[in-house]
């Protein structure tokens, strides 16, 4: 690959583009008096709590957001800790006003040119990305590019690759612990958000925003990368039409309408919220389209997902229409070779997601319970704990910062492999009850291992292609890569009748005589 | 181990690892050695190339995890087989020293077949099949994405599939390739002249030179012994700094020269794999079938032969008599980004008795040529470019010696083709009916469940 002035050009300016989202951070002064904090905390017992504790941070001027939070969080948990030691239970605050405080007490360059700040930042920024990714990508000789993959730093876990890591961790960590450092990406996306939805942007819309851009920009890539190949670019197509439309814009057009800001296709129980009972109370509040919405999402768990994944697979949401997978199919592309192909990662992955998936039914099963029965605490465990430690460990530490933060590390599809208790729900179908599966065309394998190298879910397709048996397994996601990368077109992704779908006992075609599937162990 | 049945197998390539494996299956207790000089583990030859070009790594290349040979108590020995001893059987290892066999396979698999010509023992001429090959020529060439210095132009003798995979690799460190191509078209002695032509043209496209009726006299060195310029016998010279053989492959059976086992260009095997000694058997590139089925060669040194005789090998070695058998022809390879598929034979040219519809769409880099008799319009074979088919349609087509017309009329049954992907049956067929005649329809596939959306 030569690298051409205009891609050196992209990559300079996405590069300026980053830093000054990242020195932004650091920018503006914070200073917060009672009346901005009157207008955030309209909580009456929180103000008579929190206010007479926050007299010296009122009279403080601090240059970044952390010593800030810190007199916050301190002043905080003093109250906390008093109302606790005092047995006054209810009063504890849980409601998390630092982020909105601190963009209130924020002023400085920021602040006060956060429209300025979006273009360079965003627009500029994307731009640049563009820039950098056309001239690499589109080619006169559409096909296969997988040159160098195993050569360049930034795809076989260099420095690059732990840095891109680190900064996707670190970013999952702040967005999900301590948003008020976001303070000033916050700001800059308010125009937009004020422009979409008539209110100001909180972290959940920066990071709603940063995902759709990842999609959408990746996607450019992604399409250009298979110009050659018709399955990939309708389905990049519908990925990033999900993403946008009904991840994205739909959820703030409904709220901009005082309705429950859904995404019409995230499904229990990747969307573990969903039966929480404040999620319930919402629906039943909004009328006729929140119990819509109720029984749409019911319906997607008990009839959409076995029908669509029998007719089609798993692919139809995994690939094709998941947020997740959405992200992990373009932004996780570059790194989908990563993951591990040993028996024994199958084997950890089996336990994991299914473990994750009994987590999630259990967790979901006290919640209903303590909603219909109004008691929290089943055989000796709270319902909200349980709840919030699913919240932590699942919703935060392995969607989040592992699943999407260990892309260069671990390939693409980390959480949805080892994680994602839908996608285990839907795999458990796909292995026993579909019409779905990749056949492999006779003899013709040469057990090169491209299929195997770039399959992101880390199955070992060529054990299958070698031996002639079609691939049926949990976890393939219907990406379709194994069929485009092999050499000599034996791969292929069908629907068809489930007669002969599982032949566990295949025959490579080729000679005549007495066979033998060749099944050793492994 | 008294009674233990000791069998030894010389080369862990494809026909040594599937005879290994399959005899595992059929005899769980027989002792098992798969002896190899190259790599300590089986790995896949074809894929040589994607290493050099960076879309995988040794480990990506091989086909099985490393405890899978202990697991299944195949004993692994990385040492050179000196020479075989019949009588006592026996061989002899290089590190090792002696070890006894009762029954032994021998699938040593090929090497370059370099010609006769004046210095091709110079410094940076090299053929390509062995992973020390593919070290050979990382170490004349600089990492990908550096800057090349060693080598800035090679010369590639020999217009087949390792020539073209050959200058694919080179191309992606941006090294200048020319192609000598002996016939008057690329792999002349295969492809008929259309395909010949479009895999040509991809070549070109992707920057590489390709120069045909060129006869090689000889390679000149500078004087450091480095290879400089590939001398023609009408006395052009072509400078270079690297020169690549890729005119074939001969059997890797020098070892053998006075064992006692027959040779000729191979080793001499009957239908049973087995050679002029009866315990000892050969199978893959390396055997020689003295009287090779119809529409098959004594030596086929591709992938597909080596992995087949390897099941059959494994059966005899494991006393269950059985006959090396191919059924209907097949290859594949890819030319770049062109992918080629061939099922039943398709001569290079149309002559008395056999026909050739071809249909060509230059434009999507796709084609379609069926060969058959011209008497019965049995069908014989079909190259296919840039389209996928399906193996076992025409495995079972070419063994029911359908007609050309019935197999067009098919033809939706043998799709590969992956989902969404245009398809040109229709065009193929009123191609064939223009061309010849004829009136044949294009048959829907047999009344499936067509719920899918792109059905």
């Amino acid at each position: 690959m030569k690298t051409t002035l205009i891609q050196k050009a992209g990559a300079g300016i996405f590069g300026l583009s980053l830093a000054v989202l990242l020195i932004s951070l650091f920018l503006g002064n914070y200073s917060l008096d009672e009346q901005q904090f009157r207008q955030v905390v309209t909580n009456e017992d929180h103000r008579a709590l929190l206010e007479p504790e926050l007299d010296e941070l009122f009279s403080k001027k601090y240059s970044t957001t952390f010593p800030f939070a810190a007199d916050y969080s301190d002043a905080l948990n003093g109250v906390n800790d008093r109302l606790k030691s005092e047995e006054k239970w209810n009063a504890v605050i849980h409601k998390n006003y630092s982020l909105d405080l601190a963009k209130k007490a924020a002023s400085g360059v920021v602040a006060e040119n956060s429209l300025l700040f979006f273009l360079i930042a965003f627009v500029l920024g994307t731009l640049g990305a563009l820039l950098f990714i056309f001239p690499r990508w589109w080619t006169k000789h559409p096909g296969i590019k997988n040159d160098g993959t195993f050569f360049r730093n930034q795809t076989n876990r260099g420095w690059q690759g732990v840095m891109v890591a680190l900064l996707l961790i670190g970013f999952y960590i702040v967005l999900y612990q301590q948003p008020e450092h976001l303070t000033n990406w916050v700001l800059m996306l308010d125009p937009l958000s004020f422009a979409i939805k008539n209110t100001a942007a909180d972290q959940w819309f920066l990071y709603g925003f940063l995902y759709t851009m990842a999609i959408s920009i990746m996607a450019v890539r992604m399409a250009l990368r298979y110009q050659h190949n018709r399955y990939q670019l309708i389905r990049t197509a519908s990925v990033t039409f999900f993403q946008v439309s009904f991840a994205f814009l739909i959820p703030q057009i409904l709220a901009l309408l005082n309705q429950p800001a859904y995404d019409l296709k995230s499904i229990w129980p990747l969307e573990y919220t969903f039966f929480f009972e404040y999620r319930i109370d919402e629906y039943i509040q909004s009328g006729t389209i929140g119990i819509f919405m109720l029984g749409w999402g019911i319906a997607l768990i008990l009839i959409g997902v076995p029908l669509f994944t029998y007719i089609y697979g798993k692919r139809w949401y995994c690939s094709w229409v998941c947020g997740c997978g959405g992200l992990a199919e373009t932004a996780g592309d570059p790194y989908r070779h990563l993951s591990d192909k040993s028996l024994k990662a199958w084997k950890i992955e089996r336990w994991l997601v299914h473990g994750v998936l009994v987590f999630a039914v259990v967790m979901t099963a006290m919640a209903l319970y303590t909603y219909f029965s109004g008691q929290s605490s089943i055989l000796g465990l709270s319902s909200f704990e349980v709840r919030s430690w699913y919240g932590f460990l699942i919703g935060f530490i392995f969607a989040g910062a592992v699943g999407t933060g260990f892309y260069p590390l671990m390939g693409n599809r980390v959480w949805c492999r080892f994680g994602c208790p839908l996608a285990a729900y839907i795999g458990i179908i796909q292995r026993f009850k579909s019409r779905f599966r990749i056949t492999t065309n006779g003899g013709q394998c040469i057990s090169c291992g491209n299929c195997s190298t770039y399959c992101e879910m880390g199955i070992d397709v060529r054990w299958y292609a070698q031996r002639g048996q079609n691939v049926v397994r949990a976890s393939c996601v219907g990406c379709g890569i194994c069929a485009a990368v092999c050499p000599r077109g034996v791969l292929r992704l069908e629907n068809k009748e489930e007669e002969g779908r599982i032949n566990s006992d295949p025959i490579l075609i080729g000679r005549d005589g007495a066979r033998l599937s060749p099944d050793l162990s492994g | 181990m008294p009674g233990s049945n000791h069998i030894a197998i010389i080369g862990n390539g494809i026909a040594g690892t599937t005879a290994a494996r399959h005899l595992r299956k059929l005899d769980s207790r027989a002792r098992i050695t798969l002896i190899s000089a190259e790599t300590e583990h089986f790995f896949s030859r074809t894929a040589l190339m994607y290493v050099y070009m960076g879309h995988m790594r040794y480990k990506e290349i091989k086909p099985y995890e490393d405890w899978f040979w202990k697991k299944n108590r195949i004993d692994l020995v990385f040492d050179y087989v000196e020479f075989i001893d019949p009588g006592e059987k026996s061989l002899h290892l290089r590190a090792g020293g002696k070890m006894s066999f009762d029954k032994l396979l021998i699938a040593t698999g090929s090497v370059t077949n370099t010609p006769p010509w004046q210095g091709t023992d110079l410094d940076k001429v090299q053929g390509l099949y062995s992973w020390q090959d593919l070290e050979e020529l990382e170490h004349h060439t600089e990492p990908w994405g550096q800057k090349q210095i060693q080598t800035t132009h090679a010369v590639i003798i020999g217009g087949g599939l390792i020539g073209v995979e050959l200058a694919e690799m080179l191309r992606t460190r941006h090294i200048d390739v020319t192609i000598l191509v002996r016939e008057s078209r690329y792999w002349g002695n295969v492809l008929p002249e259309e395909e010949a032509r479009m895999v040509e043209s991809e070549i070109e496209q992707h920057g590489v030179q390709v120069l045909t009726n060129c006869n090689v006299e000889a390679l000149e060195g500078d004087e450091e012994g480095k290879v400089e310029a590939v001398l023609l016998d009408d006395g052009e010279r072509i400078e270079c700094d690297l020169v690549g053989i890729t005119t074939g492959v001969k059997p890797n059976v020098e070892f053998l020269k006075g064992s006692g086992i027959e040779i000729e260009k191979g080793i001499l095997v009957n239908e049973f794999l087995q050679t002029n000694i009866p315990d000892i058997y050969s199978a893959g590139d390396c055997a020689q079938v003295r009287n090779p089925v119809k529409g098959h060669l004594p030596i086929e040194p591709i992938w597909y032969t080596g992995r087949m005789m390897g099941e059959v090998a494994a059966r005899n070695l494991a006393g269950k008599k059985e006959k090396y058998l191919p059924g209907p022809w097949f290859n594949s390879a890819k030319f770049f980004h062109i992918e080629y598929q061939n099922y039943g034979r398709v001569p290079t040219e149309e002559n008395g008795e056999i026909l050739f519809f071809t249909w060509q769409s230059w434009q999507q880099g796709k084609l379609l040529k069926v060969a058959f008799q011209k008497t019965d319009n049995k069908l014989l074979g079909i190259n296919l470019f840039g389209i996928r088919m399906r193996h076992e349609n025409f495995d079972r087509w070419l063994r029911q010696e359908l007609s050309v017309q019935e197999v067009l009329s098919r033809l939706l049954e043998a799709d590969f083709e992956t989902e969404f992907e245009p398809r040109f049956y229709r065009e193929i067929v009123d191609s064939f009916n223009e061309q010849f005649g004829e009136s044949v329809k294009l048959r829907n596939r047999r009344g499936k469940f067509k719920l899918a959306f792109w059905r």
